[in-house]
């Protein structure tokens, strides 16, 4: 749904860590709503603590936050039930097959029996899973896992999307996988927000990235401003320059 | 397939948390389908219990209490069905702290579901498995010659009493779960289990006990469970001699209501400052 409203909205996103110094500090994001936008930093930068408090598993100290139209701190419920989150460490069941995931997973988002055993269905095909199905989780490569913990995020077809770090520790194929399946994701209108360590995959996949450090947003723009702002450099060089400027 | 729809919720708050704690459970007991191993595991701790206690220990028990190893036997049985329900503690710590480790606890969090049943599937999980476990024991303690006699109702009360203690543990070792630091350490602290099953008129009767021993034993709720389904049972019974003993089978209800009043706030409390 392409509205003026950003689909994320955040300004001055503070938190910290009893004993430790801020996570975040000063996190200001505007996310159009049907775009992929990219959360780029290195590790410890603050991605997963960001991602966390927009998916209302994360507290915050002071700041606005506002996901899919409704405020984070106020209104937990509405926002759950218009996001999806897959992460780098998948939290999908080892145990059960990935089927029984989904079913289960899709039967917690208040869908009836019937309902959530044809959505299984439909996404494991979607995901290519269909084979794997009945096997438990434990025995998938680290790219089904990662397949699967998406298939689980969107049962309910979210607004938004939630995905951090989602090619950490894939193998170059599965990587691919994942980003192919993001981009699908993008042409049905679902807003990702997508944290990533690299800056090839956020030249890939968003059309606008938010360069992080140390809890601070140090650049922000199109793949190509942040290129050319520093001089037509590639990511990688234009992301050490900025974040050593910084 | 839309990206717009929006979730469509029906049924109340109440029968929500409901099929929402079915369905966390349902994931518990699928986890055991799916590794019989572990089980065949748990189911051994009650039964070994009953053979180490009853016939390894039983007939020097017997001598002690100036009783036949049969007729100790007897009086340990209510006493392994209680120790059996303490046990099933480790079980449910190491699985809710392998949950907070693993990001499950995290997805569930994440969802529209009702918080409460995240941790309440667990405890319908145990009941459940804790009624297996009972079956198993009545089946062996009555192949091994023990016997209730006060009829079905008796049974069925006793069962209930025993059940409800172990909800009340259940609680127990979910808030414990959502404390220790990771399932190692919960594997680490399972040892503490042994003074709540034992300092308690499980095996031992309490005038056994050195003194000291002997009021902490009485009022380990584990005790009151045992005297009242001893009671139920018509199981022989040492007579009481304190104020908890006598009024055991009010204790056996108090206890666990007790235990869970505190501990299932204190877990959901717990589950909400995971998010800190
Ligand atoms: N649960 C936590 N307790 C204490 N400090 C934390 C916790 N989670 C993250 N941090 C700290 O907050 C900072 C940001 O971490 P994080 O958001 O995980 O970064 P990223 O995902 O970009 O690698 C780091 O310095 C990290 O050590
Ligand atoms: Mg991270």
């Amino acid at each position: 749904m392409i509205t003026d409203e950003p689909a994320i909205w955040t300004q001055g996103l503070r938190k910290s860590y009893p004993g430790r110094g801020a996570a975040l500090d000063g996190i200001d994001l505007a996310v159009p709503a049907g775009t992929v936008h990219g959360l780029l930093g290195p590790n410890g930068a603050g991605k997963t603590t960001t991602v966390r408090i927009l998916a209302t598993l994360a507290s915050f100290d002071s700041g606005q936050a506002w996901v899919a139209g409704r405020n984070v701190a106020r209104d937990r419920a509405g926002v759950r039930a218009r996001i999806g989150i897959a992460g780098q460490y998948a939290a999908v069941d080892g145990v059960l097959s990935g089927r029984q995931n989904l079913e289960m997973f899709a039967r917690l988002h208040r869908m009836r029996a019937r309902e959530a055993r044809a959505r299984a269905d439909e996404l494991l095909e979607r995901f290519d899973l269909v084979e794997a199905a009945s096997r438990p989780v434990r025995g998938y490569s680290g790219g089904m896992r990662r397949r699967l913990d998406l298939a689980v995020s969107l049962i309910r077809s979210p607004r938004v999307l939630f995905l951090d770090e989602p090619t950490t520790g894939l193998d170059p194929r599965s990587r691919i996988e994942v980003w192919d399946a993001v981009r699908e994701l993008a042409d049905s209108g679902t807003t990702v927000l997508l944290t990533t360590q690299y800056l090839e995959e956020a030249d890939r996949l968003c059309s606008r990235i938010t360069m992080v450090d140390r809890g601070r947003v140090v650049a922000e723009g199109t793949p190509a401003e942040l290129k050319s702002s520093v001089g037509g450099r590639d990511l990688d060089e234009a992301f050490l320059l900025i974040t050593e400027g910084a | 397939m839309s990206t717009l729809t929006e979730p469509t919720v029906h049924g109340s708050r109440i029968t929500w948390a409901t099929v929402d704690t079915w369905v966390v459970a349902k994931r518990h007991l699928l986890h055991l389908v799916r590794r019989p191993d572990e089980l065949l595991g748990t189911l051994m701790i009650p039964v070994m219990a009953v053979a180490m206690f009853g016939f390894v220990f039983g007939e020097a028990f017997g001598v002690a209490m100036d009783v036949p190893g049969s007729e100790y036997r007897e009086f340990l049985l209510p006493g392994l069905f209680a120790l059996t329900m303490a046990f099933g503690i480790g079980n449910t710590t190491i699985s809710v702290a392998e949950d907070v480790r693993g990001g499950v606890l995290d997805r569930m969090r994440s969802l529209p579901m009702s918080p409460v049943a995240v941790l309440a599937g667990r405890a319908l999980a145990d009941v459940i498995l804790a009624v297996v476990e009972l079956s198993i024991l009545l089946a062996l303690g009555t192949l091994f010659g023990w016997q209730a006699h006060l009829g079905v109702g008796g049974v069925i009360a006793a069962l209930g009493l025993l059940v409800l203690l172990r909800m009340a543990f259940s609680w127990v070792g979910i808030l414990l779960g959502l404390l220790v630091s990771g399932p190692e350490a919960a594997m680490k602290y399972f040892a503490l289990v042994f003074p709540l099953a034992m300092v308690a008129d499980t095996i031992v009767p309490t005038d056994l006990m050195p003194g000291w021993l002997a009021l902490p034993a009485a009022w380990n709720p584990l005790s009151s469970t045992v005297i009242a389904t001893r009671e139920l049972f018509g199981n022989t019974a040492v007579p009481a001699t304190t104020w908890v003993g006598e009024h055991a089978l009010t204790m056996a209800v108090l206890w666990p209501v007790a235990i869970i009043a505190i501990c299932l706030p204190l877990a959901m409390a717990r589950l909400r400052r995971l998010g800190r």
